[in-house]
């Protein structure tokens, strides 16, 4: 990575976080707020009663300028985006040759150009290969805006205060929006398991955009900590912990998002790197799979916990790649990979600090999300 | 009251030493989740990793202040861990005899601890 521990670079907001308190850290090369003053528990909960706004500025956003991108785009992310229509965005994978994935994304379609939003970690790397595999294509990562997340229930109510628009869009649904004479790119989605939108604005805009949100009533600032619980109760995958170069979409349980002109005998069957294995495991199933985990006791199982088929198996079959406390479930959860014959309700043991305590297999997500489809 | 640099706080009395975490420390492992206690019983060596606590945030661990032996744990935190952050000097962890109590006439009093913490 480009970007190692000690550049933490300021947001664009790194002002405004410090007024309100911001406990800072480093994240994907940024000083990022990973909590404010309410702490992790009560963001949490606000997000999912009522609505809060994530600085998620670090994420990369590309844009992908050329003839017929979203053609050209298929062949490295295994989507129908030739069936996206303007004014939608979909999920995505880049992928890697052996049927890994080199990240997950947003693709939205905007008219004559495609708008990515790609991991904060892994937005250069991602560079090199979007650029690689699309010669013919303008690929830019830009650097002059800044994007905010406002999620929860009263999200549409805090957002139409100010841009009346938005209230009309549905999930998934992507527009350009003035405000203030700054124009926003909005898309009606998150990573929450919250209603909610992504807010692309250009930087001179962004401290008075985040301010005029904040003013608005039950809007509340929401740090990092809370994005992981928050998403890990929607059972979403976080890339480098649930997703990595080694493990496929159908392993992590996103065969979904795969449409069916891309599978085989699809119109378009495969022509993405790793097609092989991923249409195989799509028809035969995968070995592993990423599932649901409810450790019994009180004690959270974290990322890295081996997980065995009993108190006193010697040799792991999987582990924890997500986990800590839900604070909507109000026990601990997590989430790992296991081999295909564990299914929902079988009981394994995690090794948490040398002793094997029991969790439960259980089905995604821990949070029924809320979506406006 | 006495304090040491790994934000606990012990309260002697009848040879008795009772031992929590510092409001400080509360604060900085934001909500405590999970407490894992040692056994009534359990001899102890300083610097010996003899609880657990888990925040939202992370786990982090109490180790042993004292050589000595746990006399008592406060259960009311396996099943409330909460209230470590609603009063953490209220919030003891566990009680314990010591064969080293002179160690405590080197550890930090409230303003020697206030200094540490830059309050």
């Amino acid at each position: 990575m480009a970007d190692g521990p000690d550049q933490t670079n300021p947001l664009p907001l790194a002002a405004l976080h410090e007024e309100l308190g911001a406990k800072m850290v480093p994240f994907a090369g940024y000083a990022m707020p990973v909590q404010y003053p309410a702490g992790v528990m009560a963001e949490h909960l606000h997000t999912r009663s009522n609505a809060g706004l994530f600085d998620v500025s670090h994420m990369g956003q590309v844009t992908v300028r050329g003839p017929d991108p979203a053609a050209a785009l298929e062949r490295l992310v295994p989507v129908n985006l030739q069936g996206l229509a303007e004014g939608r965005q979909r999920y995505g994978l880049l992928m890697l040759p052996d049927g890994g994935v080199a990240d997950d994304l947003m693709v939205a379609n905007r008219g004559d150009h495609l708008l990515l939003v790609v991991n904060g970690a892994m937005k250069h790397l991602d560079m090199e290969i979007l650029r690689a595999g699309l010669p013919d294509h303008e690929v830019t990562l830009l650097e002059d805006r800044a994007l905010l997340a406002l999620q929860g229930p009263t999200a549409q109510r805090a957002l139409a205060a100010l841009i009346g628009g938005v209230a009309q869009m549905r999930f998934m649904d992507v527009g350009v929006f003035d405000w203030g004479g700054h124009s926003l790119w909005v898309s009606r989605s998150g990573y929450t398991g919250e209603d909610g939108f992504e807010i692309s604005v250009p930087l001179a805009g962004a401290e008075a955009l985040a301010r005029a949100l904040l003013a608005q009533a039950g809007v509340m600032p929401i740090g990092l900590g809370a994005r992981d619980s928050l998403r890990l109760e929607a059972g979403m995958p976080l890339y480098g912990q649930d997703l990595t170069p080694e493990i496929s979409p159908v392993e992590a349980g996103l065969g979904w998002a795969i449409q069916k002109v891309r599978r085989r005998d699809g119109d378009r069957e495969g022509g993405f790197p790793g097609a092989a294995r991923v249409l195989a495991e799509l028809e035969d199933g995968p070995a592993r799979r990423r599932v649901g985990l409810l450790p019994q006791g009180r004690a959270p199982m974290r990322a890295g916990v081996a997980l065995f088929a009993s108190e006193d198996a010697t040799e792991p079959l999987g582990n924890v790649t997500s986990g800590g406390f839900g604070p909507s479930i109000g026990a601990p959860i997590a989430m790992g990979y296991v081999p295909k014959c564990y299914v929902t309700g079988d009981v394994l043991y995690g090794d948490v600090r040398g002793r094997r305590l029991p969790v439960t297999v259980a089905d995604l997500p821990f949070h029924q999300p809320r979506y406006v489809r | 009251m006495k304090y040491t640099e790994e934000h606990e706080w012990l309260d002697a009395k009848d040879e008795v030493v009772t031992v929590g975490i510092t409001e400080y420390a509360a604060t900085q492992l934001g909500d405590v989740v999970f407490v894992d206690l040692p056994e009534v019983g359990r001899e102890i060596t300083k610097g010996e990793e003899i609880v657990v606590i888990e925040s939202v945030k992370a786990a982090s661990d109490i180790l042993a202040p004292l050589d000595g032996e746990i006399l008592e744990v406060n259960d009311a935190l396996t099943d409330n861990p909460g209230l470590v952050n609603e009063d953490a000097e209220a919030a003891w962890f566990f009680r314990m005899t010591t064969t080293t109590p002179e160690e405590m006439d080197d550890m930090m009093d409230e303003d020697a601890y206030k200094d540490l913490i830059g309050d």
